[in-house]
């Protein structure tokens, strides 16, 4: 066997394993720790909570220009949507992607067309683009930012980038899918233990301040 | 050279926030601040830390910010960064420098007022945070002078203005004694039990505005009501320990409060025109003692008119012809969502009301409250300055009247009315009922 089936048997076997494992076991960890903390010590919490109130403030803001901060911002709000949806849709229905799950756990689900799939790609990347410029340009970003919001930035755009080129068959394909690989099993690992856990954490701020705003004061918070 | 464009901002000197910073150490600081983590912070700070990914979209819902040139300094998210995220990367390993910085920004470039949160994405109440760095400095004894003084009164008082037992009754014999010689038969009852209403006000009204009083008791008589005041400690609802972080003294002024309105056996409090004093009894003083909601209901004063105006136990002679615009206080629109019945209540009283852009929950904060003005004359240029957007938002709307139904907004409306030169008066809702009510004779 030369090395490159070697590193490829690898990454794409064991290595994805060890991924989704982090990724998913992670994920639930942190959810569990915030759990515990909350029970430990901020229970008022579980009183004020109110599913009506915190789906009001959810709804309102994953809709696009529902809130006044995302009419002030019409241009963010066009790319930060497109670039959520297709970095989550992406990968979801991308047919090499469907490919590997057939072949490994005997599913199927609809892939997207891949002209499309391509476009989609592009869009993160872009986004991830944009976002950097608007990271360096703008004044009250750039304050707030360090070292780790640029390295974030590249761990999410990376997948996208060696995925896009191998598929394109650009430079070396054997190499350009391992990076895609390992990066994209870096971007999964880096899930829970970064800022990237706001995926599942701003689901939990936006309901309780949804839940406070409509349960305790009566007022939108939106 | 691009320095010399900006404000040279001099340093604030506050013998609370230095005396305070000089008696600490780098091991007290550690101790201290990892205590309050442990102790009294848990998932919502964690993961409004973890969850902020740095965007800076709440930077236009904060007035100072937009009043101050835009420094990113002053966005909600970049006063985090200069306290708490600090905080956390060191442990807590900060200095006593960094710990008065910390205070300053927290207790006098944030007022709490959570218009962020409206602005964030993710629902990040930057206020919490705020409050929680307030913690950890009041227990490190380092506090802006003037507001740890009124935590001080209420400690020993039960009341923000060191106001004596004998002081709080000879005023309200003193108002009742000029209401009588509009209605003879007026009384303030004090100490009735069983009343329906027990009035309750904050420590300013008798201290500096007790014609407050005086028209509380004239409208309560013309409604025909049931209602008291407590002749003991107990009368006040305000709460300054809530702003400085002393949880403890919040804690004890809550319970007098609701145990005097217990022993009085009233079913309601209603209280006069305040923002903070609702928010003490509605959100936080209630909370410390283990209330979901306050234990006897509080009424705040827009709603009490709105109902007075509704069942006709108060009618208006004739409508107020002056051109009034309101301000809707933060504790009342954002914080309770008073903001539609206080529009009812003007429009029964004013002929002209002007809307001001943007309203309701949206309003710009006064900059005053969330302890700001309390915090005293060391920092009132640097308030005054923090508001230039609100003297540009009440200018735009031309009307001569400012309404003003809190009493931190009233002061600090007050305060950029003449700092800005603006052709404005500011008045409570209770100042134009009493003008253009119908009164008996």
């Amino acid at each position: 066997m030369d090395i490159f089936n070697l590193i490829y048997q690898l990454v794409s076997g064991p290595l994805v394993w060890v991924a989704f494992f982090v990724f998913i076991g992670g994920s639930i960890f942190k959810v569990f720790q915030m759990f515990l903390l909350i029970n430990k010590k901020e229970k008022y919490i579980y009183t004020y909570m109110s599913l009506k109130y915190s789906l009001r403030s959810i709804i309102h803001w994953i809709i696009p220009f529902a809130t006044v901060n995302w009419r002030r911002h019409p241009v963010l709000t066009i790319i930060t949507f497109a670039f959520h949806t297709c970095l989550l849709i992406t990968p979801t229905f991308l047919l090499a992607h469907a490919v590997l799950w057939k072949k490994a756990w005997n599913v199927r689900w609809w892939t997207l067309p891949e002209s499309l799939a391509d476009v989609m790609t592009l869009m993160v990347i872009i986004g991830c683009v944009l976002f950097l410029i608007r990271r360096l340009t703008i004044k009250e970003v750039r304050y707030l930012s360090s070292a780790s919001d640029y390295v974030l930035l590249a761990i999410v755009a990376t997948p996208f980038l060696t995925g896009f080129l191998a598929y394109h068959q650009v430079s070396n394909y054997r190499v350009m899918i391992i990076l895609h690989i390992v990066s994209g099993i870096i971007m999964l690992m880096t899930i829970p233990f970064t800022r990237l856990i706001h995926m599942l954490f701003s689901v939990f701020t936006r309901a309780y301040m949804g839940s406070e705003f409509g349960n305790v004061r009566h007022a939108k918070d939106w | 050279m691009a320095e010399l464009a900006e404000e040279i901002e001099e340093k604030i000197i506050d013998a609370g926030l230095d005396k305070g910073a000089e008696r600490l150490t780098k091991d007290k600081i550690e101790k201290v601040v990892n205590a309050v983590l442990e102790n009294e912070t848990g998932a919502r700070l964690k993961m409004y830390v973890e969850t902020c990914v740095h965007c800076g979209l709440c930077s236009e819902g904060c007035h100072i910010y937009l009043s101050r040139n835009r420094d990113p300094k002053l966005s909600p998210a970049g006063k985090v960064k200069r306290t708490m995220w600090e905080i956390l990367k060191k442990k807590g390993k900060v200095t006593p420098e960094f710990i008065r910085e910390a205070s300053e920004i927290a207790s006098t470039e944030c007022n709490t007022c959570k218009r962020c949160a409206m602005y964030c994405p993710f629902g990040i109440d930057v206020a919490y945070i705020m409050l929680v760095v307030r913690r950890m400095c009041h227990k490190l004894g380092v506090t802006p002078l003037y507001i740890q003084d009124t935590a001080h009164s209420h400690s020993v008082t039960m009341n923000q203005m060191w106001i004596k037992e004998d002081e709080w009754i000879d005023t309200l014999q003193w108002q009742e004694e000029d209401a009588r010689e509009l209605i003879p038969d007026l009384r303030i009852p004090l100490e009735k039990e069983g009343a329906d209403i027990m009035y309750s006000v904050i420590a300013p009204e008798p201290k500096f505005q007790p014609i407050l009083l005086y028209y509380a008791a004239v409208i309560m008589n013309t409604a025909g009501l049931d209602w008291t005041m407590p002749a003991t400690p107990g009368w006040d609802n305000s709460d300054m320990a809530m702003f400085t972080g002393d949880n403890e003294i919040m804690g004890r002024t809550k319970r007098v409060h609701f145990e005097t309105a217990a022993r009085l056996k009233v079913k309601k409090i209603v209280m006069g025109e305040c923002g903070h004093a609702f928010r003490s009894v509605y959100d936080m003083g209630n909370r410390w003692l283990g209330w979901k909601m306050p234990p006897i209901p509080v009424i705040h004063a827009i709603e009490f008119y709105y109902d007075l105006l509704k069942a006709g136990k108060i009618k208006v002679h004739e409508k107020y012809k002056k051109s009034v615009t309101l301000h809707d206080p933060c504790n009342v629109a954002r914080g309770r969502g008073l903001h539609d019945k206080a529009r009812y209540v003007i429009n029964e009283l004013c002929e002209n009301f002007i809307e001001m852009y943007p309203n309701r929950e949206h309003n710009y904060c006064c900059n005053a409250g969330g302890g700001v003005i309390n915090c005293g004359p060391p920092f009132k240029n640097k308030r005054v300055k923090g508001n230039k957007i609100k003297a540009e938002q009440i200018a735009d709307t031309g009307a001569e009247i400012l309404i003003t139904p809190c009493h931190n907004c009233h002061s600090g409306m007050e305060d950029i009315i003449s700092y800005y030169n603006i052709d404005m008066h500011t008045k409570f809702i209770c100042e134009i009922m009493y003008e253009v009510m119908e009164k008996p004779e």
